[in-house]
This record gives C-alpha cells, sequence and structure tokens, in this order.
C-alpha cells in the first residue's frame, strides 16, 4: 500500500483529558479508508489533528511527503486534503452556486472556469436544480450534500468526510453512498468518519475502530465486524455485513 | 481592454444598471440652484465613500465604526500635498487612496492577527480614528487645530478641481469618481477575492477548510475600502476648500459614511449610492420642513435642530422596518410574492 496519508502517534490533551492517544494510521491512495467509535472516542478530534484546526500536543503528520501538522488549515486545505464538518457549516448569506464556487477558486482564477465546475460538482452531487436558492433554505440532506461539492470543488487529493450520513433518511444515504464511491472511483481518496453501520462497513475498504482516543484495532470490516475488542468496547453484539 | 470587455459581458446587469444610474445621474445639475448641487456633490461624496466602508463591511463583514480614519486621510493628503508641495489633487487623490490603504494594511494586520471580530474590532476602528484626530489636533505640520485652508485658484482650473465658474463640473468629477468605483465594485464580486471576502464573511473555519486564507482576505478588503473612503475625502477638501480634524475624522464622519450603505443595502452594490440618495432627499425634505411648515404645523417653523430630530425618527423607523437595507427589504418582498 502507497500511503497518501500517515498519521504517527498523534496524541491532543484537553485539560486532564487525552482526546487523541498515540494514533497511528496510513491512508492508501484511493482508498476509503473509515473511522468509528462510540461518540466521544476522539474521531472528529483526529480530523482536527489532521485538518490543522488544532496542532497535535506529540506526532505527527504526514501527506505528499511532508510534514503538515504544524500548518494553518487553508495552507492544508490548498494541498489538497480537505475536510467537511460534522456540523455542517454552509455559507447561508450565499446561493448554492456561490458556495461551490468558493470551493472552485481554490484552483481557478477566472470567474466562469469556476462556475462551470461549481456547475459540474452541483450536477455531480445532485444539487444542480438547487443552484439559485439561497442556501440557508435547503434541507439538512442538501446541505450535507453542498458541504461536500464545496469540498469537492476545490479538486482534493484526500478529503476527510465528517459524518455525512449522520441525520439522513435511509434513501438519501444510499444515495450519499453511491456519490461517496464514486468520489473514489475518480481518484480520491477518503478518510470517512460514520455512524452508520450498515453503510460504512460496505462502503470502506479498512476500517478503524478508535476508544478512548486510542486506535483498538484496524482492517477489513469483516475482520473489524468479528474483532472481539471491537465488540466489546463498541458494537455489543456480533455484526453481520448486510449481504447484498 | 480584453478584461474590461470580458467584465462587461460578465455583469451585463450590473453594466447596465451602471449605465442607467450613471445617465440619470449626469441630469441632475442641469437647471438646479448652486444649493441643490452642493448638496447633491456631498450625497455622491458621501455614496462613495460608502462604496468603500461596502467593501470591508458588507462583502468582508468586518463591521467599521471608524473609517473616517480613511476618509480624513485622503482629505489631509490632498491638502497637505497641495498647500505645502503644490502636488495636483489629482496626484494627492492617488496618494491620499495609498496612504489610507497602507494604514489600513497596518492597523487591520494587528487588528485581525489578534483576532478582533465584531463589536471588538468595531471599537477597535473607532479607536484608531479619534488617535488619528487627536493627533491632528495637536500636529502643527497639518495645521493642528485650526485646520488647513485650500487657496482658490480662481475660474474653472481642471489641475486643481475646483469649478468657480461652473460648478457642475465638480459634479460631474465625484460621478465619474462614484462611477469607477462601481466598476470596481463589481469586478470584485465577480472575482476570486470577491468570493474569498463574502466566504470569510459567512464562515471563517468553513473558508480556511476551503484553502482560504482568511488575514490575507480581510486586509485585501481593507486596503480596497481605505483606498475608495480615501478618494472621496480627497475629494471632500477640494470641494470644502477647507478641513479640520472634525471634519476629516470626528466620530459623525464615521456614522455619516456608514449610514449611507446601511440604509441602501449592506453588502449590495447599489447599497451606498441609493441610501446617499435616499437620506439627501430625506434631510431636504426635513429642513424644508421645519424652515416653511405646512399651515397646521406653524408651530415647528424655525425651530432649531428640528429637522435633525425628524430626520433621526425617520431613520429610526426605517431601521426598524427595513433592517437589511432598502435593497434587502425589496429581495424579501420579492421572495414573498413569489413563493
Amino acid at each position: 500500500m502507497n500511503p497518501v496519508l500517515s498519521v504517527r502517534d498523534a496524541t491532543k490533551r484537553f485539560g486532564g483529558l487525552t482526546a487523541v492517544n498515540g494514533v497511528t494510521l496510513d491512508l492508501g491512495e484511493g482508498e476509503i479508508l473509515g473511522i468509528i467509535g462510540p461518540n466521544g472516542a476522539g474521531k472528529t478530534t483526529l480530523f482536527n489533528i489532521i485538518s490543522g484546526a488544532i496542532p497535535p500536543d506529540e506526532g505527527e503528520v504526514i501527506y505528499g511527503g511532508d510534514r503538515i501538522d504544524q500548518l494553518p488549515p487553508h495552507r492544508i486545505a490548498a494541498r489538497g486534503l480537505v475536510r467537511t464538518f460534522q456540523v455542517v457549516k454552509p455559507f447561508s448569506g450565499l446561493t448554492v452556486l456561490q458556495n461551490v464556487m468558493v470551493g472552485a477558486f481554490l484552483r481557478r482564477s477566472e470567474h466562469d472556469e469556476a462556475e462551470d465546475h461549481a456547475r459540474k460538482m452541483l450536477e455531480f452531487t445532485g444539487l444542480a436544480a438547487q443552484s439559485d436558492r439561497p442556501a440557508k433554505g435547503l434541507t439538512l440532506a442538501a446541505r450535507k450534500r453542498l458541504e461536500l461539492a464545496r469540498a469537492l470543488a476545490t479538486d482534493p487529493t484526500v478529503l476527510l468526510l465528517d459524518e455525512v450520513l449522520a441525520g439522513l433518511t435511509p434513501t438519501e444515504g444510499a444515495e450519499m453512498v453511491k456519490v461517496v464511491q464514486s468520489i473514489r472511483d475518480g481518484g480520491v481518496s477518503l478518510l470517512v468518519i460514520e455512524h452508520v453501520m450498515a453503510a460504512i462497513m460496505a462502503l470502506s475498504d479498512r476500517i478503524a475502530v478508535i476508544h478512548h482516543g486510542e486506535l483498538l484495532a484496524i482492517g477489513p470490516p469483516a475482520q473489524i465486524a468479528k474483532d472481539p475488542g471491537v465488540v466489546a468496547a463498541y458494537l455489543g453484539e456480533e455484526f453481520q455485513i448486510a449481504p447484498d | 481592454m480584453i478584461r474590461l470587455r470580458k467584465l462587461a459581458q460578465a455583469s451585463a446587469r450590473d453594466m447596465m444598471v451602471l449605465a442607467v444610474v450613471v445617465a440619470v445621474l449626469a441630469l441632475v445639475p442641469f437647471g438646479v440652484s448652486r444649493f441643490t448641487l452642493s448638496v447633491a456633490i456631498s450625497a455622491l461624496i458621501f455614496a462613495l465613500a460608502g462604496i468603500g466602508w461596502n467593501v470591508l463591511s458588507g462583502f468582508a463583514g468586518q463591521f467599521s465604526f471608524g473609517h473616517a480614519a480613511y476618509f480624513g486621510l485622503g482629505a489631509y493628503t490632498v491638502a497637505v500635498t497641495l498647500t505645502r508641495y503644490s502636488i495636483s489633487p489629482w496626484l494627492g487623490l492617488i496618494l491620499g487612496g495609498l496612504v489610507a490603504a497602507v494604514f489600513g494594511l497596518l492597523t487591520g494586520w494587528i487588528s485581525f492577527r489578534f483576532g478582533l471580530k465584531g463589536a471588538y474590532f468595531a471599537l477597535a476602528t473607532f479607536a484608531l480614528a479619534e488617535m488619528l484626530r487627536l493627533t491632528f489636533n495637536n500636529f502643527d505640520f497639518v495645521g493642528a487645530g485650526i485646520g488647513i485652508t485650500i487657496p482658490l485658484a480662481g475660474g474653472d482650473d481642471w489641475a486643481r478641481i475646483q469649478f468657480e465658474d461652473t460648478p457642475s463640473l465638480q459634479y460631474f468629477v465625484i460621478l465619474g469618481l462614484v462611477a469607477l468605483s462601481t466598476i470596481a465594485v463589481i469586478a470584485i464580486t465577480k472575482s476570486r477575492i470577491g468570493s474569498m471576502m463574502l466566504a470569510v464573511r459567512e464562515d471563517e473555519d468553513a473558508a480556511s477548510a476551503l484553502g482560504i486564507n482568511p488575514l490575507r482576505a480581510k486586509l485585501i478588503a481593507i486596503a480596497i475600502s481605505g483606498f475608495i473612503t480615501a478618494l472621496a475625502g480627497g475629494f471632500y477638501t477640494q470641494f470644502l476648500l477647507f478641513i479640520d480634524p472634525d471634519l476629516a475624522f470626528g466620530p459623525f464622519v464615521s456614522v455619516l459614511i456608514l449610514l449611507r450603505p446601511i440604509i441602501g443595502g449592506v453588502g449590495t452594490i447599489w447599497g451606498p449610492v441609493l441610501g446617499a440618495g435616499i437620506l439627501s432627499v430625506l434631510g431636504e425634505v426635513t429642513r424644508s420642513l421645519v424652515r416653511e411648515p405646512p399651515s397646521f404645523l406653524q408651530v415647528i417653523e424655525g425651530v432649531n435642530g428640528l429637522d435633525q430630530v425628524l430626520f433621526g425618527l425617520i431613520l429610526i423607523v426605517v431601521i426598524i422596518r427595513a433592517p437589511d437595507g432598502v435593497i434587502g427589504w425589496f429581495h424579501r418582498r420579492r421572495q414573498a410574492d413569489t413563493a
């Protein structure tokens, strides 16, 4: 496996709480690596460390051959490592198209080019019909798509998705899974935090389980579902991958 | 030229509106009194200052309560370079814009670096303008508290932007500056930097997650904003032929500047110009109402300061009814109609 992103012994403490404790993992090129764990396990803190929102106290993040753990978020995003937020952050005062154009402008300087690219991303995420609506009026499902479209418009190499399925109906979720898969087919490597077990099991090439800030297990979904430690800590009972 | 043509295509609607607005405003000087003309000129001066304010506070979302700083720096640069070094106010306008832009970059860098936002940033801008006012009040080189009087050139003097014989020419100069600045704003709204400003205004964390450096976006905004507002200040000097620290940097100057875009529509292309128009008409109406009231209102005739009170009351009503400005109010009405 050729890692595009490596996290080495990353540790982050908030006062007496160690939110992330010595986590090491690699994201392979073109891989979808799922990250699961109970609430408060430290998944989002790990994302914040990787994306530069919070520098780690110890350890390092290596991306594209360079250490990026002390860079500000915008520099990391400009290098092609882009995240979405669990609590979506649409630019509410702008239209859907304007939102996505913000992302598109990262690698395009001309207005028309940025608009064309943004429209393609809206088409891809199924938001084209709502292009000219204000972002503030969108449903949760549409706002999650918008978050994704905006990140995609930056032409990322690695995409960090923080619970893009949470709060969606099963139908909306299934559509989102398809979108995520076709993003990977487009050559993007993905790190995906998810709570919806069936979806993450079906979607991921490998899964990392985080518990109390530590990496409990990492491996293919089938192996993770059977891992006794994982079952005890998180799944609670044996998990069957939905047959398809 | 190619870029300009491309801009015209990309924003055909805004450019059309601009052409119509300029054409209509160009008719104003014909057949009006000298007094009305000077009211119109000062309306355009504050429209221009408001266009500058709107770039930083409307588009980039950093509310300034001290744009008098830029206005005053522009005004004093023109006054000092003209009276001390005989530099033409045309060059003075550009120099004043640059001085203000540099001042904005320095003070903005410090403020934004330390994470000043919202009310705290507004207070910092207010303090900076006051600091300039007090400094200039005690600075002999710029005439201290007495200020600077611009010598009369006599007749129409293009080099000095003074038009004793044909005051309407001065009106066309300020109209030209307003038109140019509006073109600049239209270009910004269609550009990458405009998109960066809007993103930073809406959500800084989301903006930086998309590769935008919020500090950079805000600094570009403050420099452009300061430059445009300083143009208005520089022109103001040539209009009044006098400048002192209060007229340049006084707190009421900051209020006059930000009221225009707030009434017209914050963060819109036309807000400052529309707001300036509304406020000038409103000011004149209340003034003439107090000067010559209808018979049933005889009691208010000539009461000192009453026009200002009326003006303030009407402002309060407008702000309650249309908190997002007249343009925002229209948008809401239209959305309500189509929904």
